[in-house]
């Protein structure tokens, strides 16, 4: 037996690794992390799900609802004008049964003589709450269009955007339920222990969040890519012109709100050390999801709770984009209102480091938050 | 060289380690042993930053043990743990480039250990589709693709049948001689005696004892003689400074009292030749477990 050790191994064959920076094993993580959601199933019958469900909603109802558009018209010369039209047109003797039918939504719109001489065709459009396109259309030039009542946004379309946007919104709110689960994945085969002997545990969670937020990103992108062209089959094209200005908005919201989100999903997973038991400490995380999401949907009438909402940062990401999309509220406030989420991002990335850090390497059931802030050392 | 210096750790009020402190040199393969709850794991977790000491340092070649000097260590922890459904060429790749590979090393490396441990063929198989103790090999693998310049092995050949054993000490054995300090610890002793250079025994949170396998066996071995003669050997009950350890007709285990001259041994030699033929006179070199027995 040698007492004088050979020299220490100083050059593994292509000299010394440099190490891995901060960047980069959080790339590393952030890819594998990539690669493994794309080889599973679920994730592509995931979003083979939600393109078929937008294609659904934009199509299906123009096969199966409404049919033809019904039309009152008063007069002979508006009788005349829509000859020809595929719209179903009801003879009625006055402007006041009209607008009675109109009201009562029993026709689409009434079509009457233009009395005032501003209309090139001598009729005019009376409908309920948005100009009636296709009716417009039957009449090949547009006459004035008197709305009983206005609003900025039609209510109808205002309801889809919002349910569109608080679908999406969930969708991307509760894919970081992957981050919690492939937490707890590296907690049980205790693949974590050479994970945090190897890198920082910072590089570990903010490449965990990178991943899932890219898989998100990459949803969206198809998403976006699919909206257009269902919309487009749907006949919806003047909802997807609406919906373009509103989606700049939603994108930042809906990735800012991602990041808060994932830290807190990773928490959850991290507080577990079995995936049976990770529902019990996802509850919390899942109120902070559906919260908003009802909040929005239930409120988007009423805008006081609606401006509130796109105040309060786990709901900002859903409330701001349909205010702004409704026109209730001015760039500066949606920017105030990223601040606010942005800022809260940091604050809660930062406990949830401290947390993440303190449960990590527990095992044995569930550990409780106070433990895992105490035990961050 | 790996030095521990004077490292404590409490959970809760209850203190595993107190003060521990002993090195890894160079080259050299260190066995580390002691019983369950011992702090074994602890001290491990410790030197890999996996759980922060209370007190006391860990150092590198004279520096404190960051993060990335942890980097180019090479670990295997006592639970083990990889991706499931990664397959493992691609798993054992990745390991090597979150310790630093470039990727055509890590490939490199990658390929050239699952053809050492024979796992070449199962190179694109998910792990989860492998015995445990090809699992195991992979794990092997995965704490050494990167080169390390240090070994930390928990309990490494627990769960290996006798011929994954001797790959394993095969390649370890390999790592040690280009000089990587190698600790690792193990509940069979037998092995750790064929295996380690030097040798650390923790008791209770504490060292019990530390330093090369041969001058343990000379400080904690009491020096034993086995006696075998033709007729019966009870005459050496009557022996001056002999303590009868074993005795069986012709064949008598002994030592000599701690009074006894340098000589001893041969006074007793002189004495058995001049009542008949002496068949066998030798030392007795005690094992490690009666090292351990006699530390702990």
């Amino acid at each position: 037996m040698t007492t004088t050790a050979a020299p220490a191994r100083q050059a593994p064959e292509t000299g010394q690794p440099k190490g891995t920076s901060f960047a980069s094993a959080t790339w590393l993580v952030a890819e594998r992390e990539v690669k493994s959601f794309l080889r599973t199933k679920g994730f592509w019958i995931g979003i083979g799900v939600i393109v078929a469900a937008l294609f659904a909603l934009s199509i299906l109802p123009g096969l199966f609802g409404g049919g033809q558009t019904s039309i009152a018209a008063v007069g002979t010369d508006a009788s005349r004008t829509l000859q020809g039209s595929d719209l179903e047109v009801r003879q009625v003797a006055d402007r006041q049964e009209a607008e009675q039918l109109v009201r009562a939504e029993q026709v689409d719109a009434a079509v009457l003589p233009d009395l005032t001489g501003q209309s090139a065709t001598g009729v005019r459009v009376l409908a309920l709450s948005s100009p009636p396109t296709d009716v417009i259309a039957a009449l090949n030039t547009a006459p004035p269009v008197d709305l009983l009542e206005t609003s900025e946004v039609d209510g109808a379309q205002s309801t889809i955007v919002v349910m569109a946007f608080s679908v999406v919104f969930m969708m991307f709110a509760m894919g970081g339920i992957a981050i919690a689960q492939s937490t707890v994945t590296e907690k049980q085969t205790r693949i974590v222990e050479i994970l945090v002997a190897t890198i920082p545990v910072r590089a570990l969670l903010a490449g965990k969040i990178l991943g899932q937020f890219l898989l998100t990103l990459g949803q969206l992108v198809i998403v976006a890519v699919a909206a257009p062209i269902a919309l487009q089959l749907g006949g919806h094209t003047d909802l997807l012109r609406l919906i373009a200005p509103a989606l700049g908005w939603f994108i930042p919201f809906l990735l800012v709100a991602f990041v808060l989100l994932a830290s807190l999903w990773a928490v959850a997973g991290s507080l577990v050390s079995r995936q049976e038991d990770l529902g019990s400490s996802m509850s919390l995380v899942m109120i902070l999801v559906l919260g908003p999401y009802f909040g929005v949907t239930f409120f988007s009438e009423n805008e006081t709770v609606l401006t509130v909402l796109s105040y309060v940062p786990f709901s900002a990401g859903l409330a701001m984009p349909v205010r702004m999309f409704n026109e209730q509220a001015q760039v500066w406030e949606a920017l105030l209102s990223l601040g606010i989420l942005a800022a809260s991002v940091v604050l809660v990335a930062a406990l949830a480091t401290r947390l993440y850090s303190g449960s990590l390497l527990q095992t044995g059931g569930k550990v409780a938050l106070s433990k895992a802030w105490r035990r961050a050392d | 060289m790996l030095q521990v210096k004077s490292v404590s750790r409490s959970f809760g009020d209850h203190r595993v380690l107190q003060d521990i402190s002993f090195d890894v040199r160079p080259g050299r393969m260190t066995g580390f042993v002691g019983a369950n709850g011992s702090g074994k794991t602890t001290t491990m977790r410790i030197i890999l930053g996996v759980l922060a000491a209370h007190g006391g340092a860990v150092t590198w070649r004279d520096t404190p043990v960051t993060q990335p000097v942890r980097q180019r260590f090479g670990y295997m922890p006592e639970e083990r743990g990889l991706y499931p459904k990664m397959k493992i060429a691609e798993q054992i790749t990745w390991f090597a480039r979150l310790h630093g590979l470039d990727q055509a090393t890590a490939r490199r490396n990658t390929d050239r250990l699952l053809a050492q441990l024979d796992l070449t063929e199962r190179a694109n198989e998910a792990l989860e589709n492998l015995s445990l103790g090809n699992q195991q090999r992979v794990q092997i693998a995965a704490a050494l693709v990167h080169e390390p310049e240090m070994l930390i092995l928990d309990e490494p050949f627990s769960g290996l049948d006798p011929i994954a054993v001797e790959v394993v000490l095969a390649v370890l054995r390999e790592h040690a001689a280009a000089g990587v300090p190698v600790l690792f610890s193990s509940h069979q002793l037998e092995l750790v005696e064929r295996l380690c250079d030097d040798l650390v025994i923790l008791s209770g949170g504490n060292i019990a004892a530390a330093g090369g396998r041969d001058e343990l066996r000379g400080r904690f071995g009491t020096e034993r003689f086995e006696l075998v003669v033709d007729t019966d050997a009870g005459w050496l009950r009557d022996q001056p400074d002999v303590r009868i350890v074993d005795i069986d007709g012709p064949r008598a285990v002994f030592e000599l009292s701690s009074t006894a001259g340098p000589q001893a041994d041969q006074e007793v030699l002189r004495a058995a030749m001049q009542r008949g033929q002496v068949r066998t006179f030798a030392p007795v070199i005690p094992s490690l477990s009666e090292i351990f027995k006699e530390a702990v």
